[in-house]
């Protein structure tokens, strides 16, 4: 069932996540870690540990400490503690979030992971894609691609059943 | 002072300066405290930084002697990436307000983004941020690091994170507060804060000498005899005996007040089985507390400390990026 908005036509998220999975699937190296940026990329890390065979740490990220906005619009509310439960230095990590559009959450979240330790690798995984970045930071597995307008943003919900819900939201609404 | 609206607060509602915890709204005091929950682990980390702050100029401005403080609010900006510039003014080089503000003038020039001040005359933080709005500097932050006996709002705010950590819910608590209340900065942003976080039970024990006039006015219980003011309460907080504070005769002597306000086992004992044990520091023992109750398990005195850097964090934080 895709969600009614203005002008744009969103995926089915469970099925977004279904295809995100199988593209993991063929390509994650089986002890790579899962480190989901919150709160989306947390439910789409902890469900793709079951649905991606291999041994996947999860942990979660919140990059609003190193957000490159903060200067503009100040500390957001409601930061969470970062939980990385496994050595960062020399671990394969594979960073999972929503929603990529500009790449800032992502590259925040990259500066964040090296402040643990060095990694071996870092690779990115997306549920929805929608273009628009402003720094060269491409997914190496993407659920589904969309196109969307500037002013609205993609939001990601969890339903009580666990379910994964897609909405848009004008910019700057809550 | 500084018009009608709270000067800590701008037009809307978001945090400029930390001066006192009277009169800060209790959402505000919750947002400070839930922002702290993930500094606290940054000093858990291989590198010990976030880059909130990068390149702003933090001065520490101590016309008053602390180690503790000035430390801690070194540390918390250093871990925001910061850069702090340590001032210690002896109270005799400056004498009152004119060359305060002189100072604070030269310190602006420089490019000052934020002034950590502790000053021996209540207001001195309050008249800095006033002086700063004056001169059209409101980019310019000031945290109150201890002014004269009016407050210690990070110290309050540091208490009330540690009470929340151990003990959860305000609203279900006995706060027992122990000691020389009259010149505590300390105990009266605590006070602030327990009340306007809906605390049922907060009591002041001590000598009548030590306790300030109308203390019941705060909205807390007046005790003189410690056994029975601690009875049943979750959480004692010992007070520094300010022996350097002390004009004329307030006291018989430090053992007769150990005597009757020492927190010892026995005392302890009293309180509830779960109840906690804090202490801002730095601690006389054998004066207001027992060594074995200092260093006991339910002592909670050292973890304090620790939160401490990360409130402070979580306060610069804030207000910079206001």
């Amino acid at each position: 069932m895709a969600a009614e908005a203005p002008g744009i036509a969103l995926p089915d998220a469970e099925e977004a996540l279904e295809a995100l999975a199988a593209r993991m699937r063929a390509g994650v190296a089986h002890g790579a870690a899962f480190v989901g940026i919150y709160s989306g990329g947390a439910w789409i890390a902890e469900r793709l540990a079951t649905l991606v065979p291999g041994d996947h740490a999860v942990g979660y990220i919140d990059v609003s400490f190193y957000r490159d906005d903060y200067a503009s619009k100040g500390l957001k509310a409601g930061a969470r503690r970062s939980d990385l439960p496994f050595d960062v230095a020399g671990a394969t990590i594979v960073l999972i979030d929503d929603v990529l559009y500009t790449g800032r959450s992502t590259r925040a979240a990259i500066n964040e992971l090296f402040d643990y330790g060095r990694p071996a690798a870092i690779e990115l995984a997306v549920l929805v894609d929608r273009g628009g970045r402003e720094l060269p930071i491409e997914p190496g597995y993407v659920g589904a691609r969309v196109a969307c307008a500037r002013d609205l943003s993609i939001v990601l919900s969890r339903g009580e059943d666990g379910r994964l819900s897609l909405g848009v939201e004008r910019a700057g609404e809550p | 002072m500084m018009g009608k609206r709270n000067p800590q607060l701008d037009a809307d509602g978001k945090l400029v300066h930390l001066l006192t915890l009277e009169g800060l709204p209790a959402e505000t005091i919750v947002s400070i405290l839930d922002t702290a929950a993930p500094f606290a682990s940054i000093g858990e980390r291989e590198v010990k930084k976030v880059p909130l702050m990068r390149g702003k100029a933090v001065f520490n401005l101590f016309f008053e002697s602390s180690t503790r403080t000035r430390t801690t609010f070194e540390i918390a900006a250093k871990r925001l990436s910061a850069d702090v510039i340590n001032l210690n003014i002896g109270a005799s080089s400056t004498s009152k307000g004119e060359s305060l503000l002189d100072t604070i003038d030269n310190l602006v020039a420089m490019n000052a983004d934020m002034f950590v001040v502790r000053h021996g005359q209540s207001g001195a933080a309050h008249l800095i941020a006033s002086h700063l709005q004056a001169t059209g500097k409101p980019h310019v932050h000031v945290v109150n690091a201890g002014d004269g006996r009016h407050g210690h709002p990070t110290q309050g705010l540091l208490d009330l994170y540690t009470i929340r950590h151990y003990k959860r819910d305000f609203r279900a608590l006995s706060v027992a507060i122990v000691g020389d209340v009259l010149h505590s900065r300390v105990a009266r942003s605590l006070i602030h804060g327990l009340t306007t976080l809906g605390t049922p039970d907060v009591r002041v024990i001590g000598p009548k000498t030590l306790l300030p006039a109308r203390v019941e006015g705060m909205g807390v219980s007046v005790h003189h005899d410690m056994r029975e003011g601690i009875a049943g309460c979750d959480v004692v907080v010992m007070l520094r005996l300010q022996n350097e504070r002390m004009k004329g005769a307030l006291l018989p002597s430090s053992g007769e007040f150990f005597k009757h306000y020492g927190l010892t086992a026995d005392k302890l004992a009293r309180a509830k089985p779960d109840a906690i044990v804090m202490h801002p520091g730095p601690m006389n023992r054998g004066v207001e507390i027992d060594s074995p109750v200092a260093d006991g398990e339910r002592s909670v005195i050292l973890p304090q400390v620790t939160f401490g850097i990360a409130v402070r964090m979580a306060v610069m934080s804030m207000i910079a990026g206001a």
